[in-house]
């Protein structure tokens, strides 16, 4: 049987039939669907962790017990689980154990364009990289199945297109493994120096017998076809590269990229002298195959930077380009994403910029903040920075009024330690928890703070307020996100404590609020005086259009905070009520 | 088909784009082609621009579908279909829903909405299909259906019966929905 998948709904799949046990993973785009499908599989232990690093962890727990497990994150959660995975590779596994590192070449929904593929060489791992999703679906039992047999862990890297395509896979049957048995192993699994020196030199060994693997796994195959081109290509550089050149070129078409299979491509550059590269983003390959002494046309051609595309390879390789239509395309505004119509964090940042001088941001549907017309946000780098950099700036520029906003998520993620070291080192900082109860950016996955589990079972919910007072904090309020007046002087109490202090402003993000009777609200014409303050909310529910201010009533949520920056009282419940 | 029917469904995150995309890639499914398919999740689909490519044919390779490529854009919103017209075939339709949807720009002012995006397709010699449909969707009994409209007419342009698509829209949507899904499917495909 043939179902059409994305690469994620494959992988899991993959993880299904290939018998894993135990899989766990933070959210994050475009890994987030892999999980999620996960969960649908009865047979599988799947849960949602606090953040990547720990994620990695149960997962390498359960594999010690001698379970077959997955962990999935986006190409920035692999520097969070840095620590355990490198040193894992050290240890091994007992159960199969394999990583997906989901990367966002064109920085769809990220901060930065990292190839991970460098970290399948540096963590001395196996890299396995998918064209499609029949492919994601096998290389999980093949991976796991490398994991067992050479005693490490496997890196399978998709991108946001292998992840959020769709194409046909086949479907077999679930495979029962079972567990390994578990005995203590100090040596393997307990990381004294001692214990570490005795592996090392198997780690080169253990690189030297997968490399030679690598020349003869299946996936590693050459496709006959045209001497017009020769090409190595893999990930999603496949795809392209043979739709625009199809049967005019000869393939190497690589999956098993780490250990590199240098035999297959001494062979295939030795055949055909002149071979061309396709890889998208750094020039991975490119590097290894210049230190094995050979030479490829790689990026002297094709960008290193964005994704890679069919119009690309037909224009450096063939110089031409698909006929196409001249549209007036000029002045087209921008569709930038926008906090939506009755989000919870929209009045909380009209209230923060009117309080504070320097506002450090961070990573969720609040970052949106930044957007114009609210404009708040001077800073925003990774999940978590948002507190320590707000310290930072308190350091060296006392006078300032300084806030840190952090989602509930981020904060769980890693904002805690921030915290702690905000109030030991005592920083005149000012936090705002924006808590919606829920992982909003990724779509709605359930977390610590949301009193549900990945299956949306009741789990018990962890107390922020109890979390803050723990870490030390006095000052802290809590205030309803969609009270204006009190949010406002939350802020005030709080910057004027002169000390680290807390806000935390809470409201369901407004998407999952779906039990909330929604009144939609109005512009009485007669008292509106078009001062457009209600507009500097940012709402895309009120629009100016031909000299009126309006609100579409279908997207109005009734959440009123339109109505508590207007001055002349002049919104009203949809059909004249006050 | 040698060649594969390369559509685009273009709208705002959040107008149910994605929801047509399933649809289309059951219907070729059950045709027994080959198909392919794109989107885009996480930061656009908060009310930004939002695309959904599919591609099905005897033998599709990409997953994406290129300038100057597509056959069919569906457009659920008039700015969409203009920014995303020249990803059309200079033979190919655009179906455009005359709905607009002010992106943030427009609404603090920052920028204007263009007043004459049919005047402009036309000027290029864009083949296009003008459609109310949410007016449509209204008139079938269920005035968020809109995505099921425009589904219709994209439906009428491709080589596939219509009972796939009625088979189809029945399996993907809610049971709950299947009858008013229907009706205004119907909609759609009799415009
Ligand atoms: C290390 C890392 N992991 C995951 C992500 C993906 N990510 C971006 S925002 C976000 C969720 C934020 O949720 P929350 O803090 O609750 O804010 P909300 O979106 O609900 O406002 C996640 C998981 C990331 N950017 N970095």
């Amino acid at each position: 049987m043939r179902k059409l998948l994305t690469g994620n709904e494959a992988i899991a799949r993959g993880a299904y039939e290939a018998g894993v046990r135990v899989a766990c993973a933070y959210p994050g785009t475009p890994s987030t669907e892999i999980l999620e499908n996960i969960a649908q599989y009865s047979e599988i232990d799947s849960q949602w962790s606090t953040n990547e690093k720990v994620s990695v962890e149960v997962a390498q727990g359960a594999c010690f017990a001698g379970a077959r497990v997955l962990v999935a994150m986006k190409h920035v959660g692999v520097n969070v689980a840095a620590d355990p995975l490198f040193t894992l590779g050290y240890n091994g596994v007992n159960g199969g154990f394999i990583f997906v590192s989901a990367d966002d070449p064109g920085m769809h929904s990220s901060q930065n364009e990292q190839d991970n593929r460098y970290y399948a060489k540096f963590m001395k791992t196996v890299l396995l990289e998918p064209s499609d999703s029949q492919e994601a679906k096998e290389l999980v039992g093949q991976g796991l199945e490398i994991s067992e047999q050479f005693d490490t862990p496997v890196l399978l890297r998709t991108t946001t297109r292998i992840s959020h395509s769709k194409s046909l896979v086949s479907l077999s049957p679930r495979q029962e493994i079972p567990l390994k048995p578990y005995e203590k192993n100090p040596v393997k699994n307990f990381v004294m120096p001692a214990h570490q020196r005795i592996k090392r030199p198997g780690i080169e060994d253990r690189l030297q017998r997968l490399a030679k693997y690598a020349d003869t796994f299946p996936g590693n195959r050459v496709e006959e076809g045209g001497a017009e081109f020769a090409v190595i290509t893999s990930g999603p550089g496949y795809l392209y590269a043979k739709e625009a050149l199809g049967d005019r070129a000869t393939y190497l078409k690589l999956t098993m990229t780490w250990p590199l299979p240098a035999g297959l491509i001494r062979d295939f550059i030795d055949k055909h002298g002149k071979v061309y590269l396709v890889e998208e983003g750094e020039p991975f390959l490119e590097e290894q195959i210049n230190a094995l002494g050979l030479s490829v046309i790689g990026k002297e051609l094709f960008p290193r930077i964005g994704e890679l595309s069919a119009a690309i390879v037909r224009e450096k390789l063939l110089g031409t380009a698909l006929q196409r239509l001249t549209v007036d395309c000029s002045a087209v505004p921008g569709r930038p994403p926008v906090l939506c119509a009755g989000c919870p964090h929209r009045g909380v940042f009209a209230m923060v910029a009117k309080s504070a001088d320097i506002v450090t941001s961070d990573i969720g549907c609040y970052s949106l903040g930044f957007m114009s017309p609210l404009n708040v946000g001077d800073t925003c780098i990774d999940m978590g920075a948002s507190i320590p950099n707000a310290l930072g700036f308190a350091k060296v520029l006392p006078d300032r009024k300084i806030v840190a906003t952090i989602g509930d998520s981020t904060f769980l993620h890693s904002g805690i330690t921030g915290l702690i070291d905000l109030v030991y080192n005592q920083g005149a900082v000012t936090v705002v928890i924006l808590d919606n109860r829920i992982t909003g950016m990724t779509g709605h996955q359930q977390n610590p703070a949301s009193g549900f589990d990945i299956h949306g079972k009741p789990a018990p919910q962890v107390d922020l307020e109890q979390i803050v007072r723990a870490c030390g904090i006095t000052s802290l309020w809590t205030v309803d996100a969609y009270d204006l007046a009190q949010t406002n002087a939350a802020l005030q109490a709080a910057l004027a404590s002169g000390g680290p202090a807390v806000v935390i402003a809470r409201r369901p993000c407004i998407l999952i609020q779906r039990n909330v009777v929604r009144e939609p609200l109005e512009i009485a014409a007669d008292l509106c005086k078009r001062c457009k303050a209600c507009l500097k909310v940012g709402c895309p529910a009120i629009e100016f259009a031909g000299g009126v201010v309006r609100i579409d009533s279908v997207m109005c949520t009734g959440c009123g905070v339109c109505r508590q920056v207007c001055k002349f009282g002049a919104m009203r419940k949809a059909g004249g009520a006050q | 088909m040698k060649q594969p029917i390369n559509i685009l469904i273009v709208g705002v995150g959040g107008q149910g784009t994605l929801f047509a995309g399933k649809v289309i890639g059951s219907v070729a499914e059950r045709c027994g082609f080959d198909v392919k398919q794109s989107e885009v999740h996480g930061m656009a689909q908060r009310g930004g621009s939002v695309v959904t490519y599919v591609r099905f044919g005897n033998n599709v390779v990409s997953p994406l579908v290129e300038k100057g490529e597509a056959d069919i854009i569906v457009a659920f919103e008039q700015l969409e279909a203009l920014r995303w017209s020249e990803y059309l075939k200079p033979a190919g339709t655009i179906i455009v829903n005359e709905l607009k949807i002010s992106p943030m720009p427009v609404i603090t002012g920052a920028a204007q909405y263009p007043d004459n995006i049919f005047a402009r397709l036309e000027q290029a010699g864009v083949s296009t299909i003008r459609v109310n449909a949410g007016q449509l969707a209204a008139d079938s009994g269920n005035p968020k259906a809109l995505n099921i409209v425009l589904l219709g007419l994209l439906a009428k342009r491709l080589p596939v019966a219509r009972e796939l698509w009625d088979a189809a829209i029945s399996e993907v949507g809610p049971a709950q929905s299947r009858a008013a899904n229907l009706l205004a499917f119907d909609k759609g495909w009799t415009f």
